[in-house]
């Protein structure tokens, strides 16, 4: 396995007038991880991911994919390249049913270029394809659910419907943006196997996560930012005992009573 | 038997049902259900030169038609890529004026310089609109408010392609059959072509810019390039529309930027039914002979499709050809509950 | 020299025509494409109360200055209110009611030269080697006072701060017991007037014309995109910006000019720098 970075970000800052939602965040990703990021609401997660992907411009720091400098890069060339993301609040295309809203990243340059997620870019009907990706994705395949309009289809549907969009590209990297939040244990327990598959095909992901238990399953290495700053990088296990990052989440005087329910 | 105690349910017609997809071709009385409207609209229209009494009416046959093909293309601008052009007019003056030009100076008969100046005119147009096209919708609503009033100014200004006496002894068509007939079959082109233009991928792909850029952003596509196409086509499709229009009128002037243009095409499309694509042009068939028989009021005219434009925008209304489309697909009886 | 005067003067001129769509703009996000009509308007019933009825000239301007703020209110409250929060539609409803009063007054038979206000003051005086008018000089002077007064007004009355904070985050005033419906109304209403009041100034140096409508909504518009839609300040500075090269045009090309320098501002604005000068509205830029 290569020694060198797929991504790395280095010391992004970006201020918002007064208020500085990042300070000199950075890290490296590598090829196969799955990179968790945690940290308490505000902490500047989501703006991380801004970042990376250009859609929004930072106020300092580079980003470097694949040797190559995205910086400045436009969000729809960053997704070209195959850094993809979901996004946090659902963006589904609500007037279409769901697998056409597959068809629209299978007409994109880059599926069209790659092929595609299992081959639907350049040749192939790209509805077929649309219900493949679906299924494999979770949704039940002879059901009426892929045909359904988008605006009526319930969370858990609709965040693998997320999922499906960046698949649809196939990536090198996903960025994973809360994609836990909003959903029940079985639709959690039916989503983990789901990215570790992704894993075992080959694609790199980052996760921004706030239910913990669920991410320290699947991910090897976790990264803390707290009021936009990197607290702490390491493996879960190191995460979970470090006492900086409860104080944190928890506030020193609650540490004790967490840690005595723990 | 009061309200409470009664709801509507609205039912698929069951033919409609069996008439999805394929399964249309079991009989005939499935394919009869599908293709009468369609029969229907474009037999009524190529029929129509030979029902008007008299040139006067055959006239405004052929300038329903091209506020139909401007109420298509802002149809197809607002609901189906989401950007609302408020200045029909400046497609239709700039297609106006090229084909003055080109046949005036150049000397190309009509039928060369209308294509020309539709595709020239459709590039000119999405060359000037760019710069908005990345923004916010409501930018590109202000500027495109603001060329018509602009380049009317600017012409008269400068004084250039005739100022304000316009550019005069233009060709016309061959015959007055060629006329009608030109347009006629040019809405019924456009109007099937943007149909199944948006049904196709490159539509899903303005739909979905219309739903959520930011997510098409994050597929890897760009807008910008989207958006520009989807206005080519429009202004191509108005400036067709204004260069047809100055060759029935042999002359060329200032009164292509007028609001008329700008205004009606909204209007037809509010009460006609938007996001039908067909209503904007039933819309046009309604409102441009009431205009025509309000010419003696003058300016009135413009009062009239405003305040019926506020009353639609304001009280939601939902368009003849949308209630038309949910009446003729399903229907209602009330329920005992 | 006489750039320098007459930049100034158009600056104000273009200053006071922009405020009111900028304050509207700025408090309750409604574009209000009715601002042309509301400055023709409020000249048409001046110039009605001055002539038809005969009423003394100054309070022919107090009375038509309220009439158009409670047609501006009206038109909020019937028409505007019931669209807002959709962009596009509060474009189109407030340019059709716009529209139809614009058009309705052409109807009626305002065209030509026949139409004009007297200036407040006749003669002129020099300033250096200049000869400027009183009523211009008048102009520049009530200009200032208006964005002083207006300045007063938003930060030391209740209405006022309760308008800057609506203009700043509606939630949040909304939070504090500031009710936004009551408070977009009182915003229209006052532009509305700020509209006549720049009809009322500004017309006696020409004829009251409908395509004068027009043209305020174009350099309204103008002044807002290049100052950035939202910022009172920018309108300002913009209203100089594009001022002072609208003047320059006008001497060294020529004075037909000064609709397409509008129209460039805005087009340059747009491709250089979207959110205009101080636009608040960093959003176009970078939004998620």
């Amino acid at each position: 396995m290569s020694k060198e970075p797929l991504l790395r970000v280095i010391d992004v800052t970006k201020a918002f007038g007064g208020i500085l939602a990042l300070n000199r965040v950075g890290f490296d990703l590598f090829e196969g991880d799955i990179l968790g990021i945690i940290g308490p609401n505000g902490s500047g997660k989501t703006t991380v991911v801004n970042c990376i992907t250009g859609f929004i411009k930072m106020s300092d720091g580079k980003i470097i994919f694949r040797g190559k400098d995205i910086s400045r890069k436009p969000p729809h060339k960053i997704a070209d390249m195959g850094l993809t993301r979901t996004f946090q609040i659902m963006r589904p295309y609500y007037s279409l049913p769901a697998y056409k809203n597959l068809v629209i990243p299978l007409f994109s340059p880059r599926a069209q270029r790659t092929g595609g997620w299992r081959g639907g870019g350049k040749l192939g009907d790209r509805d077929t394809v649309g219900i493949d990706i679906l299924e494999e994705i979770g949704f039940e395949r002879d059901s009426y659910v892929p045909y359904k309009l988008a605006s009526t289809l319930p969370t858990g549907y609709l965040k693998r419907l997320e999922l499906a969009r960046c698949l649809a590209l196939k990536p090198d990297v996903i960025i994973c943006d809360e994609i836990f939040s909003g959903l029940s244990m079985s639709e959690i327990a039916s989503m983990v196997p789901l990215i570790e598959r992704l894993q075992m095909d080959g694609i790199t992901l980052i996760m921004i996560e706030h239910r913990l238990r669920e991410l320290f399953r699947v991910a090897n290495r976790v990264m803390v930012l707290n009021f936009g700053e990197k607290l702490m990088e390491g493996t879960s296990e190191e995460v979970m005992a470090s006492e900086k990052v409860k104080e944190a989440y928890f506030g020193s005087e609650e540490v004790e009573e967490v840690m005595s329910h723990a | 038997m009061n309200r409470e105690q009664r709801r509507k349910e609205r039912l698929d017609r069951g033919i409609k049902v069996r008439t999805d997809s394929i399964y249309a071709l079991m009989s005939l009385r499935e394919l009869a259900y599908l293709i009468a409207p369609r029969f229907f609209l474009i037999a009524g229209m190529l029929v129509l030169p030979f029902a008007m009494p008299g040139m006067y009416w055959q006239r405004v046959i052929s300038i329903v038609c091209i506020y139909a093909i401007l109420a298509l293309s802002f149809d197809f601008l607002a609901h189906f890529v989401g950007l609302v052009s408020l200045g029909g007019a400046f497609f239709i003056g700039v297609g106006g004026y090229i084909t003055a030009v080109l046949n005036t100076n150049v000397g190309l008969p009509p039928l060369v310089s209308i294509p020309i100046a539709a595709i020239a005119g459709g590039l000119i147009c999405t060359l000037l609109l760019l710069p908005c096209l990345p923004l916010r919708g409501v930018y590109f609503a202000i500027v495109t408010l603001m060329y018509p009033l602009a380049m009317a100014r600017v012409i008269e200004a400068l004084d250039i392609f005739g100022g304000t006496d316009g550019i005069m002894g233009l060709e016309s068509f061959p015959n007055r059959w060629v006329e009608q007939y030109l347009v006629i079959a040019t809405v019924l082109v456009f109007l099937f072509g943007l149909r199944r233009l948006v049904n196709q991928d490159v539509g899903l792909v303005f739909r979905a810019v219309k739903d959520n850029d930011q997510a098409v952003k994050a597929s890897g596509m760009n807008i910008t390039y989207y958006k520009a196409i989807a206005v080519f086509i429009a202004s191509t499709m108005g400036c067709f529309g204004g260069a047809c229009l100055v060759h029935i009128y042999m002359w060329s002037g200032i009164s292509l930027f007028a609001l008329d243009f700008s205004i009606l095409p909204i209007a037809a499309t509010v009460i006609g039914g938007a996001g039908t694509l067909v209503g904007p042009v039933l819309g046009c068939f309604i409102l441009v002979p009431i205009s025509e028989l309000l010419r003696a009021f003058g300016t009135l005219r413009i009062v009239f499709y405003s305040l019926i434009l506020v009353g639609f925008v304001v009280f939601r209304s939902e368009g003849i050809m949308v209630y038309g489309q949910r009446k003729y697909h399903q229907f209602e009886r009330w329920v005992n509950v | 020299m006489d750039i320098l005067i007459y930049g100034l003067i158009n600056s104000v001129a273009l200053a006071l025509i922009a405020l009111g769509f900028a304050l509207v703009y700025g408090i309750s996000r409604i574009p209000n494409f009715a601002h042309g009509a509301l400055y023709v308007i409020n000249g048409f019933v001046v110039w009605t109360l001055l002539r038809g009825v005969g009423l003394n000239y100054f309070l022919s301007i107090i009375v038509a200055m309220i009439v158009t703020g409670i047609i501006g209110a009206l038109i909020y409250q019937f028409i505007l209110i019931r669209v807002r929060g959709m962009a596009i539609s509060e474009i189109i409803a407030s340019y059709a009611i716009g529209l139809a009063i614009l058009e309705g007054l052409r109807w009626w038979g305002f065209r030509g030269m026949s139409n004009t206000l007297p200036v407040f003051w006749e003669g002129s005086i020099m300033i250096g080697q200049v000869p400027v008018d009183f009523h211009r000089v008048l102009v520049v002077i009530i200009g200032v006072a208006v964005v002083g007064f207006l300045w007063v007004f938003t930060h030391y009355t209740r209405i006022g701060l309760a308008l800057r904070g609506m203009a700043q985050d509606e939630r949040a005033a909304l939070m504090l017991g500031i009710d936004s419906d009551v408070m977009a109304l009182v915003a229209m209403a006052l532009g509305a007037m700020l509209a006549g009041l720049a009809a009322v100034l500004l017309l006696p140096l020409g004829n009251i014309v409908v395509e004068k409508g027009y043209n305020v909504l174009i350099q309204a518009i103008a002044v807002c995109i290049v100052g950035g839609l939202g910022s009172w300040m920018g309108a300002v500075l913009a209203s100089f910006l594009i001022g002072f090269a609208q003047i320059l045009t006008t001497v060294y090309i020529g004075s037909h000019f000064q609709m397409v320098v509008a129209l460039l501002a805005i087009i340059l604005t747009l491709i250089l720098r979207p959110s205009g000068l101080f636009g608040r509205q960093k959003e176009l830029e970078e939004r998620v």
